[in-house]
């Protein structure tokens, strides 16, 4: 009996048994709490940090069948212990400080960094009885989160004592703070839906999946989550052709190897946030009855966005920056405004016990709203504002000009 | 003594220490972060109510906006960078004593009010009722004008921030 409920559901029971041993040894009840969420955190952290390893791998190989190449394949069986080598070497390698780095904010960063994306994990419903914190503010939380990062990035940038990495902060800074934006909005959508901000009251809303309710907020939410993780094609972060590694230059070694952990994480709880706030969370056949299936279920919706991600990574160029900006505050902010009105309104008229009537009123409507959208940047692009050219472009490299450059004065 | 009063206890003293650093350090910039660490004490404290929504918001508001523009505004004022600046003006007594007589005025205030002396609740386990909140808000015989208000000096202020900022096209 003991043994089928544990099957069912692992962690609820591992954490009553341990509840009544501590109840047995005598600890209040008070610190036993304290215990467990201690033990409960920290088997959390440490899972996400570990998953970490799996997804270096993973996203490595994938990327390289994606551009025809191997990935890596040298160490053990399809390259599968390539993350530990590369483990062993960055934990080995000279933490440097550069010279005049202000230590606090230097030292701090990429703890804040980790941080930000582990703490999203907190309040993640794994299945209907797994969740750190059952919190009824879950949305705006991980907006809050994603300020702590934000912070990250402008300590790192301050910290260094570099001027490159100082402009690529501000950089970083200016697509996070303007992404959150439409984020915010597009979260919305979701919210009014279930008429709650907790991730798992979400999960447990959807009858209906919410990406067929709103294709268009889940589209908005996926591009801008895109860019608040600065993958591609929103990696001007840290462009590493132009701008060397962008704010965090100056690190080294584990430091460096943070911000790594950190990118690779958060584009998997992108992931899984996209699955429970738009696919349906854990939810999938019999996981009333067996709670730990809803693990898998939102592990395999979250790789499908994952893998998603891993596509655009892969074969999409990257943004110029004018452009990445006239994306969001052009065509993201207004769509997210007029659809979260226009939701709000379709969402009271037509009453929800009307349920598929109101799936499919949405569902054109968003369609319809994308469909105008494209129409409406159709006609931009044609009828932008042009530059007026005022001279007739003259080539630089010129046989005349290579000439005259051997021989001082002679060209003018 | 319980868990949560020891927490409390560290996050108080934390919090304070903090409080006292963000006027004495002598960088602007670590005075700004010393900011964030009284903040973040704020949050914890709202927290330990168990007032959810309330520690969020002070975490998405007052951290991730309000301390993020406060770091650009003293990285964009000049002389921010160097220490050997003094660090009051002549008029150090006059805004010592005013802000002296604010705070006994305030706690003098307060210390009539009946709710001063009661020990703090928490919000039920399940966190606070948000939408009492938000139809309060909203309610005519509730808070809505205050909210009106607020919602009209925010948007002068916007306003007033674009044309600030506006380039204006020479003619």
């Amino acid at each position: 009996m003991g043994f089928i409920q544990f099957l069912i559901d692992p962690v609820t029971f591992i954490a009553r048994w341990l509840q009544m041993l501590l109840a047995g040894w005598g600890v209040p009840a008070g610190w036993t709490q304290f215990i467990l969420f201690v033990l409960g955190a920290g088997a959390l952290g440490t899972g996400a940090l570990m998953f970490t390893i799996a997804l270096i791998w993973f996203e490595r190989k994938l990327i390289g069948r994606f551009q025809d190449r191997f990935g890596p394949n040298r160490v053990g069986p399809w390259g599968i212990f390539q993350p530990f080598a590369d483990m062993g070497k960055i934990f080995t390698k000279e933490y440097i400080t550069p010279d005049g780095a202000d230590p606090v904010p230097f030292y701090l960063a990429p703890i804040l960094v980790v941080m930000s994306v582990v703490s999203l994990w907190a309040v993640i419903p794994f299945t209907l009885t797994v969740v750190g914190v059952e919190l009824n503010v879950g949305v705006l939380y991980i907006i809050g989160i994603g300020g702590i990062g934000e912070l990250a990035i402008i300590f790192a940038g301050w910290g260094s004592n570099n001027k490159y990495a100082m402009l690529a902060a501000f950089r970083a800074l200016a697509q996070l703070i303007s992404y959150e934006v439409p984020m915010v909005i597009a979260l919305l959508v979701p919210v009014m839906f279930a008429g709650k901000m907790g991730l798992n009251d979400i999960a447990r809303a959807q009858d209906i999946w919410y990406i067929v309710l709103c294709p268009l907020a889940a589209l908005i939410f996926f591009i801008t989550s895109t860019a608040e993780n600065g993958r591609t094609p929103f990696d001007l972060l840290e462009a590493d052709s132009e701008l060397v590694a962008g704010f965090n230059i100056e690190y080294s070694g584990l430091r460096f190897g943070f911000y790594y952990v950190a990118d690779f994480l958060h584009a998997f709880t992108i992931g899984l946030l996209f699955a429970i706030l738009f696919l349906g969370g854990w939810r999938g056949p019999f996981v009333e009855q067996v709670p730990v299936l809803g693990v898998f279920y939102l592990f395999a919706k979250a790789g499908i966005v994952y893998f998603i991600g891993n596509w655009m990574r892969a074969s999409l160029p990257r943004f110029r920056i004018d452009q990445m900006m006239d994306i969001n505050w052009k065509i993201l902010t207004p769509t997210a405004l007029v659809l979260v009105m226009l939701t709000a309104v379709v969402d009271k008229l037509i009453a929800s016990e009307l349920l598929y009537l109101q799936a499919a009123v949405l569902f054109v409507l968003n369609v319809v709203l994308l469909v105008v959208i494209g129409k409406v940047i159709d006609w931009y692009w044609a009828h932008r504002p042009r530059p007026k050219v005022v001279a007739t472009p003259r080539p630089v490299a010129r046989y005349e000009r290579s000439s005259a450059q051997s021989h001082p004065g002679a060209g003018q | 003594m319980t868990i949560m009063q020891i927490i409390f206890l560290i996050t108080a003293s934390v919090t304070l220490f903090a409080a006292l650093m963000v006027v004495s350090t002598r960088k602007m910039m670590h005075a700004a972060m010393w900011l964030i660490l009284v903040l973040f004490g704020v949050t914890i404290t709202f927290a330990l109510l168990e007032t959810r929504f309330f520690a969020i918001v002070q975490l998405v508001i007052y951290i991730g906006a309000i301390a993020i523009l406060i770091i650009f505004a003293v990285m964009l004022t000049r002389r921010s960078m160097n220490a050997d600046v003094p660090q009051v003006n002549r008029n150090w007594w006059l805004v010592m004593v005013s802000s002296l007589a604010l705070f006994v005025g305030l706690v003098t205030v307060m210390s009539v009010w009946e709710g001063f002396f009661v020990t703090a609740r928490t919000a039920p386990p399940g966190g606070e009722n948000l939408v009492q909140l938000g139809t309060a808000l909203v309610d005519p015989n509730g808070f809505v004008l205050p909210f009106e208000v607020a919602s009209l000096v925010l948007l002068a202020a916007m306003v007033g921030a674009i044309y600030v900022a506006a380039e204006r096209k020479e003619k």
